[in-house]
């Protein structure tokens, strides 16, 4: 099994509905998220194009976080999801300097918190809480290894990329971009 | 025309708008790491050639300044930690891919290690300070016997305390100025340039001062290789070394960079240490001085500006 979350970039209108839903499922404090959404604008007038992309912890395959995490508090779940101990987390904060998305923070009480792909409602067979509050339906969420999931099928019939892959994380957040 | 912004609002306290997760205390703990690693190193090697006498600072007050720096640079680090009370995780593991783990068992060992050396050498420094117990004169009589076996352990160890303050940092691909494989050997340097200045500052012995004078000069020059070589490496590099590059190189840390640490902290105590060669009386307190301010602020620069680097998305 290999979790992955698909992420329809023309479908997204940029209205944050999946951040305000993970700080509610997973009480994030104030002042802090798990997800964000960034716009990004490129060309010249009149030409313009516009991208809006949901970001989160990408569940590295190759994740630095976990490599670099001195008390093994950061480790890999079932379905490659990346998840952090609580109380196995002295907060050194060497995962957040290894994330080359900025996707970790040090939670108030002093551990390291991010995204988790919502496992707790994975197991309960429900999607994460931004994928099923998506008011345009443009995220999907689902397993790799299966090739009939619709997750697969997205990413074998559209145009697709991930965030930084020069950073050699193998990222398995994917933005869906034609 | 490329611009990326939030939208959704994103202002995580130390991670936005620029990463400041590591502050002052860890560049602090990563001089007097390199610091301690460089008198060790000295004390052990002197030891194992049996010329300790020759070197009376470095194997005895030199190795106090070692427990301080250690003790001081253990704090520090703990005080940088936001879940303190779980700090005993550190050693319930070792994972051979985080330098941290590693280099906090390496740590452990030198600390003990480098208290058991002082206390071998305690009567000798506070003869008028007795023991009391028996078992602590019989104890201190099997570490004087043993101190080459100690010596021959810490020599290693100091080494790689020394090249992990460096590969701490090397080891993290997501902050590109960091992320060069010569930072381990040019903190190990820097760590041993830095213990021999100290060992300067402290000593009252012309012989010693003179020998670790020469031997100091002969560091910075190496160290001023390696930084040559880092810059001109990251200058071959991708578009996110350049960018990175950009801050010690007509950006934000450059008079940091070439001011305090090059100019001030290596240049110009290398040429008044070449000048004491020569046979001029110079006070030697002054190259020494520098020399230890210069590492300080060189892991400064480093370990801020090295948070301001990331990758391009």
């Amino acid at each position: 099994m290999r979790y992955a979350m698909v992420i329809d970039t023309l479908k997204c209108v940029g209205c944050s509905d999946c951040v305000v839903a993970c700080q509610t499922e997973n009480n994030v404090p104030v002042g802090y998220c798990r997800d964000w959404v960034t716009e990004s604008v490129s060309g010249g007038y009149p030409t313009l194009d516009l991208e809006l992309k949901s970001e989160r912890c990408n569940h590295c395959d190759n994740a630095p976080c976990v490599r670099c995490c001195p008390t093994g508090a950061s480790h890999e779940g079932e379905g490659g999801i990346i998840l952090v101990t609580e109380n196995e987390c002295i907060g050194c904060g060497a995962c957040i300097e290894s994330c080359p998305y900025d996707a970790r923070f040090q939670h108030p009480e002093g551990y390291v918190d991010k995204c988790t792909f919502c496992h707790h409602r994975l197991e309960e067979g429900q999607n994460p809480a931004c994928v099923s509050v998506c008011p345009t339906n443009c995220m999907y969420f689902g397993d790799l290894d299966d090739p009939t999931s619709e997750v697969s099928k997205l990413l074998e019939t559209r145009k697709y990329k991930v965030l930084a892959p020069e950073a050699g994380t193998d990222p398995n957040v994917y933005y869906l971009i034609k | 025309m490329e611009e990326e912004l939030f939208i959704s609002g994103r202002n995580i306290p130390n991670i936005d708008p620029n990463l400041e997760v590591w502050h002052f205390p860890i560049s602090l703990y990563l001089f007097l790491g390199g610091m301690a690693a460089g008198i060790i190193f000295f004390a052990s090697l002197f030891t194992i050639m049996k010329k300790e006498k020759e070197v009376p600072t470095a194997v005895k007050s030199g190795m106090i300044v070692v427990i301080i720096a250690i003790s001081i640079g253990l704090l520090a680090l703990i005080y940088d930690l936001t879940h303190k009370l779980y700090v005993w995780q550190l050693y319930m593991t070792i994972r051979i891919e985080s330098p941290m783990s590693w280099g906090a068992w390496v740590l452990l060992v030198i600390t003990i290690l480098s208290f058991l050396w002082v206390f071998s050498y305690f009567t000798e420094m506070f003869p008028k300070w007795d023991l009391k117990f028996d078992f602590l004169k019989k104890f201190q009589t099997y570490l004087i016997e043993n101190r080459r076996t100690l010596a021959i352990i810490l020599l290693p160890l100091s080494v790689i305390l020394g090249i992990y303050t460096g590969i701490l940092l090397s080891a993290f691909n997501a902050r590109p100025l960091w992320n060069n494989s010569i930072l381990g050997p040019l903190f190990l340097t820097s760590g041993l340039s830095t213990g021999a200045a100290a060992i300067i500052l402290f000593s009252k012995n012309q012989y010693e001062k003179h020998l670790f004078g020469k031997i100091d000069l002969a560091l910075i020059i190496l160290e001023l290789g390696l930084i040559i070589h880092m810059i001109m490496g990251m200058y071959a590099g991708s578009a996110v070394q350049l960018e990175a590059l950009d801050i010690l190189i007509g950006g934000e840390y450059t008079v940091m960079f070439f001011v305090f640490v090059v100019i001030l902290g290596l240049i110009f105590p290398a040429i008044i240490e070449g000048i004491e060669i020569m046979g001029y009386k110079v006070p030697s307190i002054v190259p020494a001085l520098l020399v230890l301010m210069g590492g300080l602020i060189f892991r400064m620069v480093m370990v801020e500006a090295g948070q301001l680097t990331r990758y391009l998305y």
